[in-house]
């Protein structure tokens, strides 16, 4: 495989402006054309960037070797744009469409040049297909890996969003769960509470699962580690908001929560937390 | 050598753990602990663990068996001031302390212990 000997260089350099205007034509009229998302000043110098960084690679590297140091300039610029692309909701093909809108003129090009001689130009063909396609699949890839970035985030917000610890009383903490337990929430619940314990001073902390949509047999281990933590810290766990599907479930797979006390509202764990704090609520007498 | 002091308080023993916990450390504290409370005749042991930072599966075995050992000799004994961390160390590692009476501070702690002790005053008991 002739891996630098194209003429990919030569085109560039001798038809810059005409490439460049052409292969902007191309992107606008293309179907993914998205002029909603990105105006044509910026569409046109991203190309020119690109078209830029692909001349000076050509003319200093390998043309089948795009992870080399060459190519780094260009997979900068190939990384910011499918970066922006997947921020501004541009779908995985319309992002790839970018690079591989270029084969266009640049086929274009090559016929004029080497047009006589049919060997040379399926030579140059393949060599140039074969460099953007693997710039196109890497635009692709980092396009996904700015969406999985984005999901991850996303994960990371809703866990610290879903852990509130709540203040009810004096020495009396809420823990209102809702979503499924798993191990890595356990653990940021846990943190949470425990701090929050350390810091209020509390004496009674009622977890709330009104919210866990189910409970196995895993799920109730979490439970039960984050009230032993919380036991270690000094402080009693009640457990509430056991609907009676829960509870049917709990017996059936034979979860022993021990000691905990568990009520079914969190109306009904206060009221013992104030018993067990010593606190009365009462309404003003006449009324 | 190193050693955890014992501090008499009325009726009370004070076991504050101020350095990090080793396991040599450890056993010279049950021993300390063991004959103090019987020199003594205390009724209640109070262990402040709030500047232990680091714990493995053997100072949380060590800590239960202690509180156990107090309790075998008839003193009430209540840990106090667990880091957060700790807890959930000590959770994960499977050593939920059960039948150790824990509290937030030395102040709850002290509380507990009085509370403890009021329904056995009936009893007689030597004053020293």
């Amino acid at each position: 495989m002739k891996g630098t000997s194209s003429r990919l260089a030569q085109i560039i350099a001798k038809h810059e402006q005409d490439v460049l205007s052409q292969w902007i034509k191309e992107q606008t009229s293309a179907m993914t054309h998205r002029p909603d998302l990105l105006s044509e000043a910026d569409l046109r110098e991203q190309s020119r960037a690109l078209l830029n960084g692909i001349r000076n690679a050509v003319q200093r590297g390998r043309l089948d070797d795009v992870a080399g140091a060459e190519w780094e300039p260009v997979r900068q610029i190939l990384d910011d744009v499918s970066r922006n692309r997947a921020r501004m909701g541009f779908s995985p093909s319309e992002t790839a469409t970018f690079v591989f809108s270029l084969k266009q003129p640049l086929f274009a090009q090559l016929r004029t040049e080497v047009g006589g001689d049919p060997d040379a130009l399926a030579d140059e063909l393949w060599t140039i297909s074969m460099l953007l396609d693997k710039l196109g699949l890497y635009t692709t890839e980092k396009f996904q890996k700015t969406r999985e970035e984005l999901i991850l985030r996303q994960q990371q917000e809703m866990l610290e969003l879903s852990t509130p610890v709540v203040e009810l009383w004096d020495g009396i903490l809420a823990l209102p769960l809702i979503g499924t337990l798993d191990s890595a929430r356990t653990q940021v619940v846990m943190e949470n509470l425990l701090q929050k314990i350390v810091q209020t001073g509390a004496g009674i902390a009622i977890v709330d699962i009104t919210g866990v949509p189910t409970v196995d047999t895993l799920v109730a281990q979490h439970l039960l580690k984050t009230v032993a933590a919380a036991r270690l810290m000094g402080a009693d766990c009640i457990i509430s908001g056991i609907r009676p599907q829960i509870a049917q479930t709990i017996v059936h797979l034979g979860v022993d929560l021990g000691t905990v006390i568990t009520k079914a509202t969190l109306a009904g764990a206060f009221v013992v937390a104030l018993q067990k704090t010593g606190s009365v609520i009462s309404k003003p007498a006449g009324r | 050598m190193e050693r955890i002091p014992i501090l008499k308080m009325g009726e009370f023993l004070l076991v504050t753990i101020q350095v990090d916990m080793h396991d040599r450390l450890a056993l010279t504290l049950q021993d300390d602990l063991t004959t103090m409370i019987v020199k003594s005749r205390a009724h209640g042991v109070l262990i402040d663990i709030s500047a232990l930072e680091v714990v493995d599966s053997f100072i949380g075995r060590m800590l239960g068996n202690i509180a156990s050992m107090s309790r075998v000799l008839d003193a009430a004994t209540v840990v106090v001031g667990m880091q957060p961390a700790v807890a959930i160390t000590l959770v994960e590692l499977g050593l939920s302390l059960t039948g150790v009476r824990t509290a937030l501070n030395v102040e709850k702690g002290m509380d507990l212990l009085r509370g403890s002790l009021a329904p056995a005053n009936g009893h007689a008991r030597h004053q020293n």
